[in-house]
């Protein structure tokens, strides 16, 4: 089952419309409550990073019987140091984003902790790749 | 504890009512939405002055069906609406967060972490 949302970049209203989609659609599947609260904070925290960083993004879901696999790829600045990026409490949030209760650099740590696998890349400039991979 | 004790216990109120017969156990208190979805929050009543449409869908991702907003912040007719849709109860007080921990802790309600 393969599922696509537009994501706005600096849409706070709108953060996390697609992510509590998602979640309401897999609790339908035989998947344990457990790993239903892992896949939708991951989900959450990587949409809300392309609303408060990036001007645009999408994000692809692809549901599978033993995982699911999400792609978000958004237009923006990019990440200038991924490691940095990754280092809990490091983050470049705009003061908007920190209002939201956002920005405390702890984003991409939670998607990594609540995930199996996770792959980040990004080109500084043009934008950012995020893969998401939770397994049953 | 049940909502309405709760409700009571902070001297709020219940701002979208419906029939919540949860049993609440723990309580959690922090602006940081982050912060909230580092933990398992079942049975938890998140206390925060964080009033905007981010904190009900943390709660919404996190399965919490309480919040309390102190100090009698605004909560919008957007937050009431989409709290409502997700059968989440929003108790709202004067007090702060720090009075609202300490009189849900004295009646017995557990930290999560």
């Amino acid at each position: 089952m393969k599922m696509q949302y537009f994501i706005q970049g600096g849409d706070f209203s709108a953060g996390g419309r697609a992510s509590t989609e998602v979640k309401s659609i897999i609790k339908q599947f035989n998947i344990s409550p457990e790993k239903i609260r892992r896949i939708a904070i991951a989900l959450y925290e990587a949409e809300m990073n392309v609303v408060a960083h990036a001007f645009k993004g999408k994000m692809d879901v692809d549901l599978r019987p033993d995982h699911i696999r999400v792609v978000f790829i958004d237009e923006g600045p990019g990440i200038e140091d991924i490691d940095k990026a990754m280092e809990e409490g490091f983050s470049t949030a705009s003061d908007e984003v920190r209002q939201m209760g956002f920005g405390a650099g702890m984003g991409l740590p939670n998607i990594k902790r609540n995930c199996d696998e996770m792959l980040l890349s990004s080109v500084p400039g043009k934008g950012t790749r995020l893969e998401i991979k939770v397994l049953f | 504890m049940k909502l309405q004790t709760i409700c009571d216990i902070v001297n709020g109120n219940i701002l979208n009512e419906f029939q919540d017969s949860s049993d609440y156990t723990k309580a959690f208190a922090s602006d940081l939405m982050s912060d909230v979805l580092r933990f398992s929050m079942e049975n938890t009543v998140l206390i925060t002055g964080l009033s905007t449409i981010q904190t009900i869908r943390t709660a919404e991702i996190t399965n919490l069906s309480c919040l309390i907003i102190a100090r009698d912040k605004k909560v919008s007719c957007d937050m009431i609406n989409l709290a409502a849709h997700s059968r989440i109860s929003i108790i709202s007080t004067q007090a702060s967060v720090f009075e609202i921990s300490g009189l849900l802790y004295e009646k017995g309600l557990k930290p999560v972490y």
